[in-house]
């Protein structure tokens, strides 16, 4: 009896610290929720000023002249926008053959690794040395092009407008070229993966029906593995959407709409990398009203490329 | 790579390799080719940031780089020990912050309620984070910590990078647990464990290389970020005397190196970014050696 008594008490003490743990735990899952719903509430509570001043004229609106206290973000929304989708337009092509270059055995494991190593270096490489690169790479490059696609196409319908002069280093056509880069990554694994979980008989019974490698790839491989490389082009558009520092040091942070890719232009997280170090008053409102677009854009860009994704995986495994 | 037999018979081989060697094989083997040129044409960018990391940030590369303070505008000399500093401590300050939130909200979500609304929301949460824009750390510091302190400082850089690693440990760390084999825990109960000895002495001891590989890879994250950190730790030409005070940090360095027209600074930033470079590589690969470890 008294054995029985000493152990329960012995036990009770000793119970006290594992559910100390148990509820620490707990507590820090509460935290990292509500970390996320704290970020939320913060910044639209900074920027209700500029949302009551505002309003949605805020996103349609093209001038930013914090001196005149008139703040649009039309230019930097569509900077956005469009860098991301020049970015994508130039790195899906490069990183789908990586991803199709790793999943197949063209060349011996060794190599295959090292191209596979390759690519990870480049997710590695911080975005700052990126645009430093950018600045002594990529735009003397992208000034050359500049003046000779001015010449070249003169007067020629669409060209001539995309490529209409002056021709600067600093511009969308080079923050997008340096945008891809830094993408790959995303694109290359996400669909490296899709391409690698596409089960086996699918492409043995390809090959036995007399089909080429190239003829499975196109006709077999990628269509079984298309929502999963959907899904890596929509993160990847995320990632770009979100990309600061390479893309505040080559675009040239202009608040001027243009239709040419060799003209500055902006973007929203040039914008707040630029202005929030030296900003005061409604100018501090506005840009956290800007973060609030951003940061809804790319939730709605990420969420929506999670669910595909997903769909993904659930139909993959439903074809094994 | 048609691989088709050379010397074939008389016989259903034979067809098969010249109905393969016409049109079809032309085609197979050019996308052969296209494919091999896109996937080195990849290599090019890498080769050339290397290659310029090395030119020119080599020359500049010593031990009292990291000894002396930066270089004021058009002076030369100099170093960037104070942005070392500023880097590690702001990192530090990250890790302090997110590492035990991660690790522990991963336990939790792992062990004790895996299949809970909060598990759940902690998952969605950490995925929707790692979506989220780094700059967008850096606005929500600047409201939290900046404006409410009247000042930049490392406190608000370093708690910007914390919000900005929280979800790669959470979701690294989930992975790690998920990584421990069912029948350790089993053979644990079955010894009479309680739930919470069988965490401690069974799981997260095997669990652990796999956490620090993810831990790892924070440090590299964080330490490779600017965007948080050029309006929330701003920087600083001094060495550091508090957290409460603006303080440089390497990525912030080269941002503002990089534009100056003075030839000198511009070499300093790409020695800065040579060692953040090789900086981040060594976290990378000691996050791989720690992980085949296990």
């Amino acid at each position: 009896m008294t054995t029985r008594i000493q152990a329960q008490g012995g036990l009770k003490v000793f119970r006290r610290g594992p559910d100390l743990f148990r509820i620490l735990c707990g507590v820090a899952s509460v935290l990292t929720v509500a970390t996320l719903a704290w970020m939320v509430f913060e910044i639209t509570h900074q920027s209700l000023p500029a949302i009551h001043k505002f309003g949605f004229g805020f996103i349609t609106d093209g001038r930013w002249v914090p001196n005149r206290d008139a703040f649009g973000i039309l230019p930097f929304l569509v900077g956005t926008s469009v860098s991301a989708f020049i970015a994508i337009l130039f790195a899906l092509p490069l990183g789908l053959a990586v991803a199709i270059f790793l999943s197949e055995d063209f060349l011996a494991p060794p190599i295959r690794q090292f191209i596979r190593f390759t690519v990870e270096m480049l997710a590695a490489i911080p975005s700052v040395v990126y645009g430093l690169w950018g600045i002594f790479v990529v735009i003397p490059l992208v000034k050359i092009f500049g003046q000779w696609a001015v010449v070249t196409f003169k007067g020629v319908p669409i060209l001539g407008t995309l490529f209409a002069p002056p021709a600067y280093g600093n511009s969308m056509l080079t923050a997008s070229l340096v945008l891809a880069l830094m993408i790959l990554p995303t694109i290359t694994a996400i669909s490296r993966a899709a391409l690698v979980a596409v089960p086996a008989t699918l492409r043995e019974g390809s090959y036995a029906l007399g089909a080429t490698r190239w003829e499975t790839i196109l006709g077999v491989l990628l269509p079984t593995a298309a929502p999963g490389i959907v899904a890596a082009t929509i993160l990847a558009l995320g990632r770009a959407m979100g990309e600061t520092m390479a893309v505040a040091m080559l675009i040239g942070n202009s608040s001027r709409l243009t239709s040419s890719l060799l003209s500055p232009a902006g973007t929203l997280a040039g914008l707040l990398a630029n202005q929030f170090g030296e900003a005061d008053g409604l100018q501090i409102n506005s840009l956290m009203y800007a973060a609030l677009v951003l940061m809804a854009l790319t939730l709605l860009v990420n969420v929506l490329g999670e669910a595909v994704l997903r769909y993904t995986q659930r139909q993959t495994a439903g074809i094994r | 790579m048609s691989t088709a037999p050379t010397a074939a018979p008389e016989d259903f081989f034979h067809r098969v390799h010249t109905a393969n060697s016409g049109r079809r094989a032309l085609g197979n083997r050019a996308l052969n080719v296209l494919c091999v040129v896109l996937a080195l044409l990849t290599l090019i960018p890498l080769v050339s940031i290397i290659f310029l990391l090395l030119k020119r940030g080599l020359p500049l590369l010593n031990l009292d780089v990291f000894r002396l303070l930066p270089p004021a505008a058009g002076m030369s000399g100099g170093g960037f020990g104070n942005a070392v500093a500023g880097t590690l401590i702001m990192v530090g300050i990250a890790l302090v912050l997110a590492a035990p939130l991660g690790v522990l909200s991963a336990i939790y979500v792992n062990e004790y309620a895996p299949a809970s609304r909060l598990a759940h929301a902690v998952r969605f949460v950490a995925k929707l984070l790692t979506g989220i824009p780094s700059i967008i750390c850096g606005v929500f510091a600047y409201a939290v910590i900046v404006l409410a302190t009247g000042g930049f400082s490392a406190w608000a850089g370093g708690f910007a990078l914390a919000i900005l690693v929280l979800p790669t440990i959470i979701l690294t760390a989930e992975q790690a647990l998920l990584g421990v084999p069912k029948a350790f825990r089993e053979a644990s109960y079955g010894l009479g464990a309680t739930n919470f000895q069988t965490i401690w002495r069974i799981v997260l001891p095997d669990a652990l290389p796999a956490i620090m590989t993810g831990i790892m890879l924070a440090v590299a994250r964080a330490a490779g970020e600017t965007a948080p950190l050029i309006f929330t730790a701003l920087f600083s030409q001094y060495w550091m005397q508090s957290i409460k005070e603006p303080t440089a940090s390497l990525a912030v360095l080269i941002y503002n190196f990089s534009t100056l027209p003075f030839e000198h600074q511009v070499n300093m930033a790409w020695t800065a970014s040579l060692v953040l470079v090789i900086f981040v590589t060594i976290a990378n690969v000691m996050a791989q050696v720690i992980f085949r470890k296990k």
